[in-house]
């Protein structure tokens, strides 16, 4: 490995591998012929898992929803037990979108404000120990975050509900009957916690891909800081920003174990943030299915399907925003 | 409008090695004056050094006295985004803000130090356009972005965003090195131009250059690679390319030297 | 604003009134003392709301004070540090306060006995027992999981990388995209409904199946940039010599990226290791020890510390379980952590920094 190891410049981001074409499509050898089979099996098997997802979530899925008498999307209970059963997805929807909101109004300031902060102001030496405590947030496992936001942070919310409560209550959704504070907002902010390092890390990256040139030529026009910041940090980085946001929001729409642990679930809808109640698709499906029938865990397998399909959407978007801005910096490099 | 430069004892660093060392000069007002050297001798560093944006490089430091017009920029209580402002800067390879049409690039310097009225910023962005030769080539497309224009043509744009803030002094470090003769041809006539109106110090590499657009050239040198870049000599161009006083400097000028 | 185009230039413009250096640790206290102040007075006794108090009275007062001293433009500047400064703050304040009640409330049961006992007939909410079990459990599912991700994930990032082009990896590249961003409990109910096909009990081994699909898309992800870092020299210089692709591959590449392919599996482990919603849907759960994670309920740390909270019905002793099952899961996943970054430091390419 004494070799030159050494790289310089990105590689470039299709694999080109540099190989004569007879190694690849000949294959004459016995090894190559299996090495690439195995290989490519297993990239085929992925694709295959990808498929089996698809088509036995939607199978079952259709078995639940063909007998439900309600609408599935619009219908406000989760009754499968019922004979004929009745349940619907518009409070997981709901509940799950609103979460999610919460979640990103609060997180995705905090990580580019923190992003910034380890590109452009915190001292030098101290952006590799900070990087490293954002990474440990990372690392945290969820059911860690639930118990913790549960018992420590719930707790910690009356003060703040309070507060709310009496200065922006009229407003409705900020207004708290007093229960305990196990509601979309709680929930929401421990959601903020655990998607902040991957907004951070990926809009980090952005950032620090900035041109060195262009910092400097806002600098040369006496621009202070911040202004270099807004004329030519933030409009290089904003599709980067967008696209982590968007991945965070894909965490937070599928997290299960923090909002089963910190919600005190019910199958309506609140209008107060502070109130606790309502649900999300993956809270409820943890919750209900311990009691459910072979015919509850269809319908809670239908309810996956669409939490699946939204996930989906959304990093999706995600993808096609980084694959666009690839493109797009590499035409004006 | 156009300033004196006086420099004296000014050694700069990056971190603990010595960029440049002891440098005093003075610069003359609606001049130009030209640093040429090997590379690796600091005058890009100096350059920078002259509108503080050598301390923006991690470790950048400097030491010594810019005296602009009896005011020392490295004095208690100056303002380096206020020094920029009165000291504008021209880099090597164009770099207009990539997400700005024409027009904003040219008003983000003006954007940031006031409120001008909309019919104010449209004048002031023809008159620095106009300035910078670029007027005519670009009046139908203000509003596209600056990054569809060529090279030498972003490089007009960038001296016209320069010189839209009515700065004091013009620093251009290696204005030409990225772009194609004619496009050079055409910013040195610029540059002639400009000088009525500024104090212009340009890096350069190439030496026809300096004795086209200059005045006065000062040659930089280094001992050996790691040592400190020294001035070795400043004077007026002519003198410096017919009979220097330094033997390093005809060595360098006749190309026995790097 | 419009007396900055109208000031005439004079030697003047360079000197902006200035704060002093001390003036942001100054404006700090002031408003910690104030925030206090205002929290002992109005009779708050949560700490975090004097904090978010002194954080917004710090915001406010920089910007008053440095637009009345050193103008608009400076005091955006300044308010945007201190913006900036409040956030990172704000975001060590919960990871302190996380890992602070972890170590504390979990070291009151955490010890030999507990690392070595189930909890067999020990009730939810009575004090004792342990979390032998659910270690085990952890164990088998992760290390089953490892075994069929691992392989698979690093022959897909191979043939990606080195034989992959056209439509075929075209795909596969979209799709471990699309994996990785599939919420564990979906990757749950996929292999529920093929349990529900087959009419199986919950077992260890389901659970595993459900991990492995989430690692999959990691570890290719990892491997392939590993992968792609390998210069091409290397691999012309050995087929140069005749050398077959297949061998050119396993002797020369594999060995060249192997560090940072055991990074990106050690990282994906500990990723996986914390995942709790499969596991709730297809493990089940059980206060015995099972070995056989191929047949009947099996425990798991994650899950343990689910539900020894949600079944505590509020017990202290419970949610001390919980607490030190946290602990072991954290130290576990922190332990692999390092122990990957080590690998990665100690067998990274030589860079000239």
């Amino acid at each position: 490995m004494g070799t030159p190891t050494q790289i310089t410049d990105a590689p470039p981001p299709a694999p080109q591998p540099a190989v004569d074409k007879r190694a690849v499509r000949g294959a004459t050898r016995p090894g190559d012929r299996i090495f690439l089979g195995l290989s490519r099996g297993s990239g085929i098997l992925l694709l295959v898992i990808m498929a089996a997802i698809a088509v036995f979530l939607t199978y079952r899925a259709s078995l639940a929803i063909s007998k439900d008498q309600g609408n599935f999307l619009t219908t406000f209970q989760w009754d499968t037990n019922l004979v004929p059963p009745n349940f619907g997805i518009a409070v997981l929807a709901f509940g799950t979108v609103v979460s999610s909101i919460v979640a990103m109004v609060i997180a995705v300031p905090v990580a580019v404000a923190i992003a910034l902060f380890l590109t452009h102001y915190a001292p030098r030496r101290l952006r590799g120990p900070i990087a490293y405590v954002i990474d440990l947030l990372a690392a945290v496992p969820s059911i860690v975050y639930g118990l913790w936001g549960a018992l420590v942070l719930v707790p910690h919310m009356n003060g703040l509900f309070g507060w709310l409560n009496d200065y922006l209550g009229w407003t409705g959704i900020f207004s708290w009957e007093g229960g305990a504070p196990r509601s979309m907002l709680t929930v929401g902010i421990l959601l903020a916690i655990m998607i902040l390092p991957i907004i951070t890390n990926v809009s980090r990256e952005v950032f620090r891909q900035v041109p060195q040139m262009h910092e400097e030529a806002a600098l040369a026009l006496g621009a202070t800081r911040w202004e270099v910041i807004r004329m030519a940090v933030i409009p290089f980085g904003r599709s980067g920003v967008i696209s982590a946001s968007m991945l965070g929001l894909g965490r937070a729409l599928g997290e299960t174990m923090a909002v089963a642990t910190v919600l005190s679930p019910t199958f309506d809808i609140q209008a107060s943030l502070l109130d606790p109640g309502g649900g999300t698709f993956a809270q409820n499906i943890a919750s209900k299915f311990g009691e459910a029938t072979e015919f509850g865990r269809d319908a809670l397998i239908a309810s996956g399907l669409v939490l699946f399909v939204i996930t989906l959407l959304v990093n999706g978007a995600a993808r096609a925003i980084i694959a666009r801005r690839k493109e797009y910096s590499g035409a004006n490099a | 409008m156009a300033k004196r430069i006086d420099v004296s004892g000014l050694t700069a660093y990056y971190g603990s090695h010595k960029a440049i060392e002891d440098i005093s000069m003075t610069v003359e007002p609606r001049s130009v004056t030209a640093f040429i050297g090997p590379s690796g001798c600091g005058k890009s560093t100096f350059l920078r050094t002259l509108n503080r944006m050598h301390e923006v490089t991690s470790g950048g430091r400097v030491e010594g006295k810019v005296l602009l017009d009896d005011e020392d920029l490295y004095g208690t209580g100056i303002d380096p985004v206020s020094v920029r402002r009165e000291v504008g800067m021209v880099f090597q390879r164009p770099n207009p803000f990539p997400t700005m049409s024409i027009f904003d690039n040219v008003a983000a310097g003006l954007r940031l130090n006031g409120n001008y009225k909309k019919s104010e910023l449209a004048d002031i962005v023809e008159r620095s356009l106009k300035g910078a030769n670029l007027w005519n080539e670009v009046k139908d497309r203000l509003n596209k972005p600056g990054s569809g224009l060529s090279g030498g043509q972003q490089q007009r744009l960038c001296i016209a965003r320069a010189i839209a803030v009515e700065p004091n002094v013009l620093l251009m470090d290696e204005p030409c090195s990225a772009l194609d003769p004619i496009s050079t041809l055409a910013i040195e006539d610029l540059i002639g131009e400009l000088k009525e109106r500024f104090t212009i110090v340009i890096v350069t590499h190439n030496m026809q250059q300096a004795a086209r657009v200059s005045d006065r050239t000062a040659f930089f040198n280094l001992a050996a690679v790691g040592q400190p870049g020294k001035l070795i000599e400043i004077d007026d161009t002519e003198r410096i390319f017919s009979n220097p006083s330094v033997q390093a400097t005809e060595d360098y000028i006749s190309g026995r030297f790097g | 604003m419009s007396t900055a185009t109208l000031t005439p230039k004079g030697p003047s413009t360079l000197r902006g009134a200035r704060l002093p250096k001390w003036s942001p640790y100054a404006i700090a206290a002031g408003s910690i003392a104030l925030a206090v102040g205002i929290g002992l007075a109005g009779g708050l006794h949560s700490r975090v709301q004097w904090g978010l108090i002194a954080a917004i009275l710090y915001v406010v007062g920089t910007y008053a004070i440095a637009a009345a001293v050193e103008g608009k433009r400076q005091a955006k500047d300044r308010i945007a540090t201190s913006f900036v400064w409040v956030a990172f703050l704000l975001a060590v304040v919960p990871l302190a306060s996380l890992i602070w009640s972890t170590v504390v409330r979990g070291v009151k049961v955490l010890d030999v006995y507990f690392l070595t006992h189930s909890m067999g007939v020990v009730a939810d909410t009575e004090p004792g027992g342990g979390i032998y079990h659910a270690i085990l459990g952890t164990l088998e599912q992760v290390g089953l999981a490892t075994v069929i991700a691992a392989p698979i994930g690093v022959l897909t990032a191979i043939y990606l990388v080195e034989y992959g082009r056209g439509n075929l990896s075209k795909a596969i590249t979209f799709f471990v995209d699309v994996m990785t961003g599939i919420p564990s409990i979906v990757a749950g109910l996929f292999i529920l409904s093929l349990m529900l096909m087959f009419d199986m009990q919950p077992f260890g081994f389901a659970g595993s199946l459900a991990l492995a699909i989430l690692m999959m898309p990691v570890v290719v992800r990892s491997t392939e940039e590993m992968l792609k870092l390998v210069p091409n020299e290397l691999r012309e210089a050995s087929l140069a010599l005749g050398v077959p692709k297949w061998r050119t591959i396993l002797k020369v590449v594999l060995p060249t990226s192997i560090g940072g392919i055991t990074t990106g599996i050690m990282l994906s482990i500990a990723r996986i290791t914390g995942e709790t919603a499969p596991v709730l849907l297809l493990v089940w759960g059980n206060a015995f020890i099972n070995a056989n994670p191929f047949e009947g309920a099996q425990a798991s740390l994650p899950l343990y510390i689910y539900q020894q909270y949600a079944n505590s019905a509020g017990s202290g002793a419970a949610y001390d379980r919980a607490w030190a099952a946290s602990l072991t899961l954290i130290a576990f996943v922190m332990l692999l952590n390092l122990v990957a970054r080590g690998i990665a430091r100690w067998k990274a390419p030589k860079t000239g920094r």
